[in-house]
């Protein structure tokens, strides 16, 4: 698979900003050498920082580190990942989710496979992983309102799972569906979107290699405010598309109804690929802050956004021939 | 009328460091690391927020004059209207700096084509003539059309508050409440000057009579 889409980052694309951040990272490495070799001895070159997720309360899963898929750019701390969300079922504020999320059960799981494929049904979180190994892939995070992260992801690739229910030739798309527990979810209480979050993937993007269902984040379960239990991770498009915390997965031949789509379609494409060229229309998406390192350095934060959020060797071939600025 | 003047001077520097107040704290979390995952939005949403602050407690001053009487306040305005210039200034600047800094081409694509940029930025240029002319000689030099230029105000306080009102992401009903809450106090402190201007005008009070407003109190 790593054979046939190579190395999804490629040195050449590292804009100088993350030069000057990867410099920076270097001289801090060397302090923390020891733990970097013991985390990842198959990486060409470590990891820009070591994924330190002690202080999350979750339970150490066991993965592989995928070095292939994974950016090498200094990474987003885990209290700022896990301090500073957009998941507005606890909350519309950045700081909501990891403060109203403590009631949130994640466990027991079960996901309902409906649609268009040869087995339906509901299933427990256990029976879906069943088989898979888990394995770590660090992405770049690019929100719409133009930040960005660099996140440690444990999970397995979605397609795998999906082929498992043996989607038929006329699942188009595929329809992903969050759940919604008002007595744990303070956030639905608000009319922010219409309840419950909806997302889609044509089924092409579902099924790419770099399209995570993710279970874990800096090497641990994920807390409540990322996602718990499951979760998409799509590194090429915008944040709100990789939605969390899924019930619901059906396949479906129409392209389905999103529901950031649905509250603004001139602001929110169903696509909604990480594209500069295409600026929302309140602000550009020309450049990006970067949430990451240890947050002291107020300058050099910014940086250019790239197609695809870098992932174009990737994924344009999934579009060509299409109008993205249309289709965006 | 001397005492009151005595404490008026004396409570000025007061005012003063009490208007750094803010600027100092945000000095302090920037040293401290203690702006959260994204210190540069904070710094912008904070120092612009004090920029509104100021130029609402400027606009603030005639209506409270008018309701308490109490006409000394007035000597606090130019002193209120200059902190909304100051923290607007650098509001702007850690746009430009801090946040956008090396994007040079970006800035501009974004001042004309980002609706709450342009309104944003038009605020803070308004305020310039402004603060120029907030000093005694150029307002003895302009006379009647110092408060003719220094109407502006209101443009920069509609534009300001628009500006807040306009980044709210669509559907952020909660995110909303906070710019509406400032703008419905633009628009109480505009409306408080309306009906004062109606009253004059129904008893033929010569307009150019600058003792008006002071004789109104109470």
């Amino acid at each position: 698979m790593a054979d046939r889409i190579g190395l999804p980052i490629n040195p050449s694309e590292i804009t100088p900003e993350s030069v000057y951040l990867r410099r920076r990272t270097l001289l801090k490495g060397l302090a923390l050498m020891p733990s970097l070799l013991a985390g990842c001895s198959d990486a060409v070159e470590p990891p820009a920082e070591a994924a330190a997720g002690d202080e999350l309360p979750g339970t150490k899963l066991i993965f592989t580190h995928n070095s292939t898929f994974s950016s090498r750019e200094v990474q987003t701390s885990s209290k700022d990942a896990t301090h500073y969300n957009n998941y507005y079922e606890f909350g519309t504020d950045k700081a909501d989710p990891a403060q109203n999320s403590s009631g949130f059960k994640p466990k027991p799981w079960s996901v309902e496979i409906a649609g268009k494929a040869g087995i339906t049904g509901t299933f427990t979180l256990e029976d879906i992983l069943k088989g898979h190994a888990l394995e770590e892939r660090i992405y770049r995070l690019r929100c719409v309102e133009a930040w960005s992260m660099v996140i440690p992801w444990v999970g397995i690739p979605l397609a795998a799972v999906l082929k498992r229910f043996q989607p038929a030739s006329s699942a188009r798309h595929v329809s992903f569906t969050t759940v919604a527990r008002r007595e744990q979810m303070p956030g639905l209480g608000y009319p922010v979107l219409d309840w419950p979050y909806r997302e889609g993937l044509r089924i092409d993007e579902a099924m790419h290699p770099l399209t995570l269902l993710a279970v874990g984040i800096y090497g641990r379960e994920l807390p409540a405010q990322n996602g718990a239990p499951l979760r998409l991770v799509v590194p090429w498009k915008y944040g709100y598309k990789s939605i969390k915390s899924i019930v619901r997965i059906e396949f479906v031949e129409q392209q389905p109804e999103t529901s950031w789509n649905q509250s603004a379609p001139d602001e929110y494409g169903y696509y909604s690929n990480v594209n500069p060229a295409v600026s929302h229309p309140r602000w550009s998406q020309g450049s990006e802050r970067r949430i990451a390192g240890d947050g002291f350095n107020l300058f050099g934060n910014r940086l250019q956004t790239l197609p695809f959020n870098g992932y174009a060797d990737q994924v344009a071939s999934l579009y060509a021939g299409m109008d993205l600025v249309r289709n965006h | 009328m001397a005492r009151s003047f005595d404490r008026i001077a004396a409570t000025k520097p007061v005012v003063f460091l009490l208007a750094l107040v803010p600027m100092g704290w945000l000095a302090w979390k920037v040293s401290q690391n203690a702006l959260g995952p994204d210190p540069v939005a904070q710094l912008e949403h904070n120092t612009g927020i004090w920029a509104l602050r100021f130029l609402l407690a400027t606009l603030a001053i005639t209506p409270a004059r008018k309701l308490t009487g109490w006409n000394a306040l007035i000597r606090f305005r130019r002193m209120l209207g200059l902190f909304a210039f100051f923290y607007a200034s650098v509001h702007l600047a850690v746009y430009l700096i801090v946040d956008l800094g090396g994007f040079w081409s970006q800035i501009l694509v974004e001042i004309a084509k980002k609706p709450f940029v342009t309104v944003g930025f038009l605020a803070w240029l308004l305020m310039i003539p402004l603060a120029i002319t907030s000093t005694r000689g150029m307002m003895r030099r302009l006379g009647r059309n110092w408060q003719r230029l220094h109407r502006l105000v209101y443009a920069s306080g509609l534009f300001a508050a628009l500006h807040f009102l306009w980044q709210v992401k669509y559907g952020e009903t909660i995110a909303a409440i906070e710019p509406v809450i400032y703008a419905g106090i633009f628009a109480a402190l505009m409306l408080a000057r309306v009906p004062h201007r109606l009253i004059k005008r129904r008893t033929g009070t010569p307009a150019g009579s600058a003792p008006a407003n002071t004789t109104r109190s109470q």
